[in-house]
């Protein structure tokens, strides 16, 4: 693709506000639960809040209703234009990571909105968790427009504002129980139907305990996990994971050890080893799937993770199933 | 104990203060203060907190920086190692993970 685009019809600035809506939290909400989970859509293009001049700043976005409506809420009172890229309705950093809020994406949408005629100053305000995916210099050259990394938080953007500069806690990514905690629903709306079933079999097969115990496994790791993350010793979210599910497991094996109180020895012991074998793989393996929703964990060190700890999870895993199939077959032999 | 439970000791950040025209890039997109504006080049002040996030790299002008970035999706890389083929990335045709 070469050669410059011509455009004879006005391009189209829609015009938007700071205010969100009832309607637009109830989105934020479904979204936040996984509901129509590519549907939370904004149309890319340029926008206008407020009244804005030539002179009046440009931010850059992405087209997911959570960003572009955490980046307009965080700005009332600044007249300014807002360049919604289009990142088929996945948030910034994700979009960055990705691509799709991208170099190429970001120099394509300055052209189709005439941008340069619009505004009289060469000034893009991102944000910084955007520079994933962007290069500054890149656009620099094909665009003319300068890349400017605001903060990482659309709510430290007024503060930004007036000086033009971050502070470094501005330039910091955490992760606070809030964020943590704001994860969690989407997960569980996932595997929630999953769980059901699978705990249907296990108290048909096996009785109510077991299928507590598939219920725990899978809770700890979901909602517990999050919570708990930074609480959790070691570094590794496998091992924290294990620690986690260990935990979750012992009042299980407590109840599955003493069950049926004629039984010989063994078979307690091997009720009681079942949920310390099949239940800590489960936690653990969610966990480190959650390494995925972090603000901190390396590829390097996930693949390192997978490495060392998925064949124990897989082995205890196995054992555990071996065990509960044989417990099964015992009761069902009227032993 | 303490490396054997951590597997985030070392990653593939790559720093060659040779080439760098201290322009601040890295520093100011880096969301983990691993680089810091220096006198005359920029300094690798904390490796260990990166998360290959790749952003340093992409806004080096000069190619100083290298890094192996990922999307660092467990389930892509769980579903590598159980089948052999290579890690997808996030398929965003229509579905977006992470």
């Amino acid at each position: 693709m070469s050669g410059t685009i011509f455009t004879f019809t006005k391009p189209k600035i829609r015009s938007t506000t700071s205010q969100l809506t009832l309607s637009e939290r109830v989105d934020h909400f479904l979204a936040r639960w996984g509901i129509n989970r590519s549907g939370h859509r904004v149309e890319p293009g340029l926008y206008a809040l407020g009244s804005p001049i030539p002179e009046s700043p440009v931010f850059v976005t992405a087209n997911y209703t959570l960003s572009f409506d955490a980046l307009r809420s965080s700005i009332p009172g600044i007249d300014c234009y807002i360049l919604v890229l289009d990142t088929k309705g996945v948030n910034v950093w994700c979009a960055a990571g990705k691509g799709t809020f991208g170099t190429g994406e970001l120099v394509n949408r300055i052209s189709i909105t005439g941008l340069a005629g619009i505004v009289s100053h060469h000034v893009l305000i991102l944000p910084q968790l955007g520079a994933t995916g962007v290069s500054a210099h890149e656009v620099k050259k094909r665009s003319g427009f300068r890349v400017e990394y605001g903060p990482v938080r659309a709510s430290d953007l007024p503060e930004y504002m007036k000086t033009r500069s971050a502070t470094p806690g501005m330039r910091r990514v955490h992760f606070t129980l809030v964020e943590r905690i704001v994860l969690f629903p989407v997960e569980l709306a996932k595997v929630l139907p999953y769980l059901v079933i699978i705990s249907a079999v296990l108290y048909l097969a096996s009785g109510p305990l077991a299928a507590a115990g598939a219920a725990a496994a899978v809770l700890a790791g979901i909602v517990l996990f999050p919570i708990l993350l930074p609480y959790l010793p070691t570094k590794d979210f496998s091992s924290k994971g294990f620690i986690l599910g260990g935990l979750t497991a012992l009042p299980f094996v407590l109840a599955a050890y003493q069950y049926g109180i004629d039984d010989a020895m063994w078979l307690h012991l091997v009720r009681g080893l079942a949920p310390i074998l099949v239940m800590p793989p489960v936690t653990a393996f969610i966990s480190l799937n959650f390494t995925g929703s972090t603000t901190f964990t390396s590829v390097t060190g996930v693949r390192r993770e997978i490495f060392i700890y998925a064949p124990v999870m897989a082995w205890m895993f196995a054992l555990g199933i071996v065990l509960l199939v044989i417990l099964t077959i015992l009761r069902l032999t009227g032993w | 104990m303490v490396t054997m439970f951590d597997s985030y000791q070392s990653n593939t950040l790559h720093y060659d203060p040779e080439k760098c025209i201290n322009c601040g890039m890295c520093s100011t997109v880096c969301p983990h203060a691993v680089f810091a504006p220096g006198d005359k080049v920029a300094k690798l002040v904390d490796p260990i907190s990166c998360m290959e996030c790749g952003a340093c790299q992409m806004n080096c002008p000069t190619g100083a920086i290298t890094v192996e970035s990922g999307v660092g999706c467990a389930y892509a890389m769980f579903y590598a190692a159980i089948t052999g083929k290579e890690e997808p990335t996030c398929d965003t045709g229509g579905d977006p993970c992470c």
